[in-house]
């Protein structure tokens, strides 16, 4: 049925199935809540999700320490791969040298996400955060 | 305390003089740890700048290809061995703290996995899958004068 609509609408119902409110600050979260914002702020981005993956891996529940964040920005326009994942990465340097261990990164632009409008899926963990003392750490400075 | 004395002493030693300011979320500053000292030691990424270099295929990931131990370090695994590519160079970031501080450093990129062709820092998981998928990685192996098993195969198909 929603391949028979006008391009607009199928565009628009795309949208909104994929699209997650701008969540208000969340206390219980504060490092989703930081990447939302920072993200916002650099990007102004059309479409952002920010996915905490934490619980696909070897670490405790409630942890922050996991991301899948899926940007769609005209700031990406003319930009390789790379150009954009270190654009976003720059973005979240403070998280990523602090509390985030592992960010996988789609970066679009409004005609990539026009064109495919889907969230790539992580794979499965391996444990490797298992004993990681360097997960530890990062899991003791977001619990402190 | 003993250790990071001991980590700081051998950075200095290598004549590594910077050291990093560290600010977390809330604002605070802190110093690093000696680990961050010896990530930029002039050795390590003197060290690193050949590694990248001496194999046309080099990746930096968790475990080994054949016991990866992280997801996207597999991913990583898998799509090369599905273009045939199963000759190069694995470093085990797991197996060493100031090689896996150093090539974050070296590559200024803040995860595991890392890939290098011929020298040049390529990307991440995430990157080299979506090579995989636009077709950009068999171009790119191309030039490496690797060629690629899934063309192969497609010829073989036709």
């Amino acid at each position: 049925m929603l391949s028979r609509r006008p391009a607009f609408v199928h565009s628009v119902c795309t949208r909104l199935l994929h699209s997650r409110p701008l969540m208000a600050s969340d206390p219980g979260r504060p490092v989703e809540t930081s990447i939302r914002a920072k993200l916002t702020r650099a990007l102004q981005p059309e479409h952002l999700e920010v996915h905490n993956e934490s619980h696909m891996h070897a670490v405790p529940p409630g942890s922050e320490s996991h991301f899948r964040v899926l940007v769609v920005s005209p700031h990406f326009d003319g930009l390789s791969l790379l150009q954009r994942h270190r654009l976003v990465n720059d973005t979240l340097k403070e998280e990523l040298s602090t509390r985030v261990h592992a960010l996988a990164i789609q970066a679009k632009t409004p005609q990539q996400w026009a064109k495919d409008p889907s969230l790539g899926k992580s794979p499965g963990c391996l444990g490797g955060s298992k004993g990681d003392h360097t997960v530890q750490q990062k899991l003791q400075t977001e619990q402190s | 305390m003993n250790n990071l004395m001991w980590t700081a002493g051998r950075c200095l030693r290598s004549g590594s003089a910077a050291f990093f300011l560290s600010r977390p979320v809330d604002g605070g500053v802190r110093l690093a740890s000696a680990r961050l000292l010896c990530a930029a030691s002039s050795d390590i990424q003197k060290d690193l700048g050949e590694m990248v270099k001496k194999d046309k295929v080099v990746v930096f990931m968790k475990g080994t290809p054949a016991q990866p131990m992280c997801g996207f370090s597999n991913a990583v695994v898998q799509i090369l061995r599905m273009h045939g590519v199963d000759s190069y160079a694995a470093y085990n970031v797991l197996e060493d703290q100031d090689l896996r501080q150093g090539i974050k450093v070296f590559s200024n990129w803040p995860t595991i996995p890392q890939v290098y062709f011929n020298g040049e820092f390529v990307g991440g998981c995430d990157i080299l899958l979506q090579m995989h998928q636009n077709g950009d990685l068999v171009e790119e192996l191309k030039k490496l004068g690797i060629s690629s098993a899934l063309v192969d195969a497609e010829k073989e198909s036709k």
